[in-house]
């Protein structure tokens, strides 16, 4: 398919990019991205994926827009309040740009419906915000070898590494296991600087397009740690881990089960 | 010189607030011990008789710990000690189904 008059001028800075130019547009237009939660990370993730070009976006969330949302997520508004988040983001997105086809799933993602859920997709993104979500995530695309970029934020810090199966290590091999329930008080305590999913969900969304793209280098093997209210970016290096349980020589986990329980942070 | 040790904001509230505090070269165990002296709480927050939690990594500038020494690695004077928690995002505790 060749590119509109219309898709040209909506695209040409882009175009003009020699590292993207028509062939790297096209590789966009073709992309199907899947984004675990369509909250204060997948509201920019899908916004900046949405305004790229991407052809294919899913978004799957199960709840519904709250006011005291609306301080970050910012793809939704008043006038969708109380309507579930994926329908939300899925009017915005395609106000936005009508080239891509959203795909807005009202469920929560699980040990039973994941790996159907994503099996189609190129490039899966974690914006989830819990740890049993995440674990599940990292280990459905272990296993399918989707390329996973993750991001995580608390209070005014961010988390962000791409995780490359086959070829780097895994969310596993980062944190081997995810905080025990009960450990620790202060989680009531938590909040969120309402720009840090933003600065964090851009990185994501760079990440997916530089994946699509192959261009430049994604963050494979390193952590990156942002810390708002001191402006400073620090990578750490991830090495693969021989033991991991998903993604090591002997795998421990051979299929996914339901790791919901409550889970708390330091 | 001695050692920079940066703090993640989850646990700043034990720290006074500092995103960065002193520590002594030697073993990691020595300084998480140390620290935990200097900053109650602290050092159980990052290490459970005398291992580091498996939720928690120390990078003694920018290498994780668990594939150096864990935390029998040496620390020089100059080095950068960062302990980064695993972190899930949102604003509450939620049950994922």
């Amino acid at each position: 398919m060749d590119f509109t008059e219309e898709q040209l001028q909506r695209y040409s800075r882009h175009i003009i990019l020699p590292e993207v130019g028509g062939k790297g547009q096209k590789k966009i237009s073709n992309a199907k991205v899947f984004i675990i939660g369509a909250g204060g990370l997948g509201c920019p993730v899908g916004y900046y994926l949405s305004a790229a070009g991407v052809g294919t976006i899913a978004l799957i969330d199960n709840d519904n827009v709250e006011l005291s949302n609306l301080q970050r997520q910012i793809a939704h508004s008043m006038k969708t309040l109380g309507m579930n988040k994926a329908d939300s983001v899925k009017k915005t997105f395609e106000a936005l740009n009508s080239d891509v086809n959203v795909i807005a799933i009202k469920d929560r993602i699980n040990n039973k419906n994941i790996l159907d859920l994503i099996k189609n997709y190129d490039i899966i993104v974690d914006g989830s915000d819990n740890f049993p979500t995440r674990y599940l995530i990292n280990d459905a695309c272990v296993m399918l070898k989707k390329p996973l970029v993750s991001g995580a934020i608390l209070r005014f810090e961010g988390q962000v590494t791409t995780i490359l199966p086959g070829e780097g290590p895994c969310y596993r091999c980062l944190f081997e296991d995810p905080p025990p329930p009960g450990l620790v008080p202060s989680c009531q305590e938590a909040g969120v600087l309402g720009v840090l999913p933003g600065v964090i969900g851009a990185l994501q969304a760079t990440e997916v397009l530089k994946l699509i793209l192959g261009k430049g280098k994604p963050l494979i093997g390193q952590l990156l740690v942002y810390d708002a209210l001191e402006t400073n970016f620090r990578k750490v290096k991830i090495p693969k881990n021989p033991d991991c349980a998903i993604c090591g020589k002997n795998p421990k986990i051979k299929e996914l089960s339901d790791y919901s329980q409550e889970y708390c942070t330091l | 010189m001695a050692v920079k040790v940066k703090i993640p904001i989850p646990l700043q509230r034990l720290t006074q607030g500092k995103d960065e505090v002193d520590g002594a070269p030697g073993k990691v165990i020595e300084l998480i011990n140390t620290l935990e002296k200097q900053y109650p709480g602290l050092g159980e927050r990052i290490s459970e008789a005398g291992k580091i939690r498996r939720f928690v990594n120390v990078y003694v500038n920018e290498e994780d710990i668990r594939f150096l020494k864990n935390e029998d690695t040496e620390i020089k004077d100059g080095d950068e000690v960062s302990i980064i928690p695993a972190i899930a995002g949102g604003t509450k505790t939620v049950n994922s189904r």
